[in-house]
C-alpha cells in the first residue's frame, strides 16, 4: 500500500473539527465542519447522532487523529475466545461483566465525559467510570445485550481504542501491601490521639482534684487502646525482626520489637500490679512516628511502571493462517510451524522466517533504533519488531516465550528477588547497637541487684530498654530516603524504592547500552556526499521528505533546516525502498542503493546511506550516523573519574574509532552483543565484585537490567514503555547522572549524621534510664523531641544540599 | 464530675466512627484515584439544549 499525498503551494490552514490536526491531505466537509480524514467524521457522525455533542464543548478539538488506525474488522476477532475474555474481565455474574482497558488516549476532559456517557451509545453499557492519571476505564456492562467484542469495537470507533497486550490477559496482582500501612497508621494514630488525651491528666497536679477512680480508668483505658497498636499496627516490626533473627542477623527491627515489646509489657506490670500510669501514650506515638515514616519512604509514581516486560509489549492475539483463511487466535494458542500474517504497524510476535512480502521492521523498542530494518524472503525474523508497511506472511519457528529475545526471560537472573548485595546502613549498625543496649541494660540490673535493690535493677533494666528503643534512629533513614526520593523525582530521575538509593551510592561500575541509550535518533549526523545541491534540489528534497514520516526522512529535513519546499503534486512512498516524485517531467528517487540503481564503491560504513537520484543518475548520497546525546563526553568524564565505565552494544564494531575518540580509552566496549550477552557481561562482573549500575533503555537491555545490582531504564517520554527497572529517567537529564550518584552518596552521610543525632539523645536518655530515674513524662517528652528532631534535621538537609547543587529549584 | 464517663464514652465512640468511615472510604477505593473525580464535578449534566432531539430519560 504506497502513501499518497497532495499537497500544492496553497496548503489550506483548515483544521479538523474533531481532532484539530491541520487538514493538509484532504478537508471533508460534513455538518458545516471540517474533518481532516474519514476517520474523525465518523467519529463526529457517531457522536452526533447519539446527542453527544457536548463532547466538544468540554475541551478544544478534544479527538486524536484517526488516520493511522487500522480499519480492519476482525482485528477483535480473538474477544470471541472465552478463555482469553475470562482472562480479562475484573468480575462476571450471569447479568454483568464489568472489564478495566487500558486507553492510552485519554487526555482531557471531554475523553472522560465521553467514556463515562458510553451508556447512551449502547444501552448494553451500564456504566463507564475514568481513572484520568491511570489513563484507565472501567467499564460495566450486561453480555446479554453486548459482547465484549462489540464494546472493543464500539471504543475503537469512537476513537478511543483499548490497548489489550499479552500482560493483560495474565493474573492481575492487586497491590494490598501499602494499603495495609495505611491501615496500620490509622489505628496507630487514632490510639495515640487518645491514649494522648487520657494521659494528660497524669501530667497536671490539677487532676488530682479528680479523685483516684479516674486515673485508674484513664489507665485502664489506656490499656485498651494500645492492644490494637500492639497488636496490629506494629505486627511488621515483629515479623520483621523474627525474619532477621532466624537469619542470625540483627536488623533495625530487632531493637525496635524489643523497645516495643518491653514498653507494654512493663506499662501492663506498672498499671495492673503497681497501680502506676504506664507508658502506654509514649507506645503508641512510638508506632505512630515509626509508621509515619515507613510511609514517607514508599513514594509511587502512578503514571510509571517498573516491572514491565515483554508481555506489556505483545499483542494478545495474532493472524493466523489456515489455507488461505484467516484466523484471529490468541498468542498462547501459537504454535511452531503455524503460518501468519502481520500488517502494517503490528508486532512480531515470534521468532518467525518470512515467506512473503516486504519486510521493513522497526525494532525501536527492543534496540532503540529506529531505523527500520529490511528484511528478505527467508530470512528469520526475531519477534519484537514492528512491520512498517504491507502486511507479510511468516512460517513460526520458535514458540513466543521462546525467542531469541523472549528467552531473556527464562533466564534465572528472573527468578530471584533483587536484594543481593543490599546491607543497608541502619542494619549495619543496628547490630551492634542492639548489643550495646542490652549489655547496659544488663549491667545496669546486675549493679542494682549488687547493691540489694531488686525493684530499682528491674526498673533501670526496662528503663534502658525503653528509652533506646530506636526511634529516632529508625526514622533517620525513610526520611531522609523519602527526601531524596522526591528531589531525584523532581529531576525527572524515578526510583522505583528508596532501597535504590543506597545501591546508586555504592555503585563503582556503570555499563551503558549504546544505541537509544548513549546515542539519540534526534542528534543524528548527516553529511552528504555528491555533486553540490543546487537550491531548487534542497527545496525538492525538503518537499519529499516532509511527506514521510521515516526515521531517516525526519533526519534529512532536520538537517536541510529553514529551507522552502518546492510545490510538489504527488509523492510516493515505498516501504523499505524510498520515495519518488516527479518533478518538471524528471522522475526524481531519494532511497536506498537498489532503489536508485547506485552502484558506488567505497560507501561508509556504520550509518546509514539514502540516496538522491534525478532520472536514474544519481547525484549523491546522504551519510546519516546516530548521534551522541548532549553532553555525553562529559558525562562519561565525570562518571570516570571515581568510576569505571563499560559500553555494550548490539551493533558491529564500525564505531569503535569514533566511540574511542570520545569516551577515551579507559572504557571497556563489546559490540555485537545480544541480549543474553549482555545478561552475561553483567553477571561476569558482578562475580568479580563490581557493584553495577546498568543504564539501558530498549528490550534487549531487560536482562542486563534485570542482572544489574540497579538497573536504570532511559526513556524519551515517561509514560511510554520501558522494560522493568529499578529506576527510570527521562533522556534528557542523562547528563546529571553524575551529580545523581552524588546526591545518594550525599544522603548516605546525611542518614550518618541524624544518627549521630538521635545517638546524643540516647546517651542522655541512657544516662538518666540507669539510674532509675526515667519516668512516664520524661519518656512523653522526650520520644517525640528526638524523633521530631531528627525528621526536621534530615528533611531541612536533603532539602537544602540539593537546592545548593542545583538539584531543586527551591528548598520546599 | 461523674458526667466524665459519658464525655469519654461519647469521645471514643465518635472517634472510633471516624476511624470505621475511613476505613470504609479507603476499601471503596475514594483514595485511589484523587484526579479525576475533580474534573468529572465539572460536567453539566444537562439534557442536551441543542433541541436536536427529546431529551432521552437519564440514568442515575
Amino acid at each position: 500500500m504506497s502513501k499518497s499525498a497532495h499537497i500544492g503551494p496553497s496548503t489550506s490552514t483548515q483544521n479538523c473539527f474533531h481532532c484539530g490536526e491541520s487538514c493538509k491531505d484532504e478537508i471533508l466537509h460534513f455538518d458545516d465542519k471540517d474533518f481532516c480524514c474519514t476517520g474523525c467524521k465518523l467519529v463526529y457522525e457517531v457522536l452526533s447522532e447519539n446527542d453527544l455533542c457536548n463532547y466538544y464543548d468540554i475541551a478544544e478539538k478534544p479527538g486524536s487523529s484517526q488516520k493511522n488506525t487500522s480499519k480492519r474488522d476482525n482485528r477483535f476477532d480473538y474477544l470471541n475466545d472465552e478463555d482469553i475474555v475470562r482472562r480479562l474481565v475484573d468480575f462476571q455474574n450471569e447479568e454483568e461483566t464489568h472489564i478495566t482497558f487500558n486507553v492510552p488516549l485519554i487526555h482531557c476532559a471531554s475523553c472522560i465525559w465521553l467514556l463515562e456517557n458510553l451508556h447512551k451509545l449502547n444501552e448494553g453499557v451500564v456504566s463507564g467510570r475514568v481513572d484520568f492519571i491511570k489513563k484507565k476505564v472501567q467499564v460495566k456492562f450486561k453480555q446479554r445485550k453486548i459482547s465484549l467484542k462489540d464494546l472493543v469495537q464500539l471504543l475503537s470507533k469512537i476513537g478511543y481504542e483499548p490497548t489489550i497486550n499479552l500482560a493483560d490477559a495474565d493474573k492481575k496482582t492487586v497491590q494490598v501491601t501499602d494499603k495495609k500501612l495505611i491501615y496500620k497508621l490509622a489505628v496507630a494514630g487514632f490510639c495515640f490521639g487518645n491514649m494522648m488525651l487520657f494521659s494528660l491528666p497524669e501530667y497536671f497536679a490539677e487532676a488530682e482534684l479528680l479523685g483516684n477512680g479516674f486515673k485508674k480508668t484513664f489507665n485502664y483505658l489506656n490499656v485498651l487502646l494500645s492492644l490494637p497498636v500492639f497488636f496490629y499496627a506494629a505486627t511488621d516490626y515483629y515479623k520483621s525482626a523474627w525474619i532477621s533473627v532466624r537469619n542470625k542477623a540483627v536488623n533495625m527491627d530487632v531493637p525496635i520489637a524489643i523497645g516495643i515489646v518491653t514498653l507494654f509489657s512493663y506499662s501492663l506490670y506498672d498499671i495492673f500490679l503497681l497501680g502506676n500510669e504506664g507508658y502506654m501514650d509514649t507506645l503508641g506515638g512510638l508506632l505512630f512516628f515509626l509508621l509515619i515514616g515507613k510511609y514517607y519512604q514508599q513514594k509511587t509514581y502512578d503514571t510509571l511502571s517498573f516491572d514491565r516486560d515483554y508481555k506489556s509489549y505483545f499483542p494478545i492475539a495474532v493472524t493466523k493462517l489456515i489455507a488461505d483463511r484467516e484466523e484471529v487466535i490468541p498468542l498462547v494458542k501459537l504454535h511452531v510451524g503455524d503460518l501468519i500474517k502481520v500488517r502494517n504497524e503490528e508486532l512480531i510476535p515470534s521468532d518467525s522466517i518470512l515467506l512473503e512480502g516486504d519486510a521493513n521492521i522497526d525494532y525501536s523498542f527492543v534496540t532503540g533504533e529506529e531505523v527500520p530494518v529490511i528484511k528478505k524472503k527467508g530470512e528469520l525474523i526475531y519477534a519484537g519488531g514492528r512491520q512498517k508497511g504491507n502486511a507479510i506472511t511468516l512460517a513460526v519457528q520458535k514458540s513466543p516465550s521462546q525467542g531469541y529475545l523472549t528467552d531473556l526471560w527464562n533466564s534465572e537472573a528472573f527468578e530471584k528477588e533483587k536484594t543481593k548485595g543490599l546491607e543497608s546502613l541502619a542494619n549495619t549498625i543496628s547490630g551492634k547497637f542492639t548489643f550495646t543496649v542490652l549489655f547496659i541494660a544488663l549491667a545496669a540490673l546486675v549493679y542494682w541487684i549488687s547493691q540489694g535493690q531488686v525493684s530499682l535493677g528491674v526498673l533501670s533494666f526496662t528503663s534502658v530498654l525503653i528509652i533506646t528503643c530506636p526511634c529516632a534512629l529508625a526514622m533517620s533513614t525513610p526520611f531522609t530516603l523519602g527526601n531524596t526520593l522526591r528531589v531525584l523525582g523532581q529531576g525527572k530521575f524515578y526510583l522505583k524504592n528508596a532501597h535504590a538509593i543506597e545501591k546508586l551510592a555504592k555503585t563503582d561500575t556503570v555499563v551503558f547500552d549504546k544505541t537509544g541509550t548513549l546515542t539519540s535518533p534526534s542528534q543524528a549526523r548527516v553529511t552528504y556526499v555528491g555533486e553540490e545541491l543546487s537550491q531548487e534540489s534542497k527545496a525538492l528534497i525538503k518537499a519529499m521528505v516532509s511527506q514521510s514520516t521515516h526515521a531517516l526522512s525526519n533526519r534529512i529535513n532536520t538537517w536541510l533546516g529553514e529551507t522552502n519546499a518546492a510545490g510538489l503534486q504527488l509523492v510516493e512512498e515505498l516501504p523499505g525502498k524510498g520515495l519518488r516524485c516527479d518533478y518538471k517531467m524528471q522522475e526524481i528517487r531519494l532511497g536506498s542503493a537498489t532503489f536508485v540503481g547506485a552502484d558506488l564503491q567505497d560507501l561508509p560504513e556504520g550509518g546509514n546511506l539514502v540516496f538522491f537520484a534525478i532520472e536514474g543518475h544519481v547525484l549523491g548520497y546522504f551519510f546519516i550516523q546516530s548521534g551522541l546525546r548532549n553532553n555525553v563526553r562529559q558525562l562519561v568524564a565525570d562518571i570516570s573519574e571515581n568510576r569505571s565505565i563499560h559500553l555494550l552494544s548490539g551493533d558491529q564494531d564500525h564505531e569503535r574509532e569514533n566511540l574511542q575518540k570520545v569516551f577515551g580509552k579507559d572504557v571497556k566496549m563489546n559490540f555485537s552483543q545480544s541480549p543474553k550477552d549482555k545478561l552475561q557481561y553483567l553477571k561476569s562482573l558482578n562475580e568479580g565484585g563490581a557493584y553495577t549500575l546498568m543504564v539501558g533503555d530498549g528490550l534487549n537491555d531487560a536482562g542486563a537490567l534485570q542482572e544489574s545490582h540497579i538497573g536504570i531504564a532511559i526513556t524519551d517520554k515517561v509514560s511510554n514503555f520501558s522494560p522493568a527497572s529499578d529506576a527510570i529517567m527521562d533522556a534528557s537529564v542523562l547528563e546529571r547522572l553524575p551529580a545523581f550518584l552524588q546526591f545518594a552518596k550525599t544522603s548516605r552521610k546525611i542518614i550518618k549524621a541524624s544518627f549521630g543525632l538521635s545517638f546524643t539523645y540516647n546517651t542522655v536518655g541512657v544516662f538518666f534510664a540507669v539510674q532509675g530515674l526515667v519516668s512516664p513524662v520524661f519518656c512523653a517528652i522526650l520520644m517525640p523531641i528526638s524523633s521530631i528532631s531528627v525528621v526536621v534535621f534530615t528533611t531541612v538537609t536533603t532539602n537544602y544540599l540539593a537546592y545548593k547543587r542545583g538539584l531543586k529549584d527551591k528548598i520546599f | 464530675m461523674e458526667v466524665i464517663f459519658i464525655l469519654i464514652a461519647i469521645s471514643l465512640i465518635l472517634a472510633g466512627s471516624f476511624l470505621f468511615l475511613f476505613f470504609r472510604a479507603m476499601k471503596g477505593g475514594q483514595f485511589e484515584d484523587n484526579h479525576t473525580p475533580a474534573i468529572r464535578i465539572l460536567f453539566e449534566n444537562k439534557q442536551s439544549n441543542k433541541s436536536k432531539k427529546v431529551p432521552t430519560p437519564k440514568s442515575k
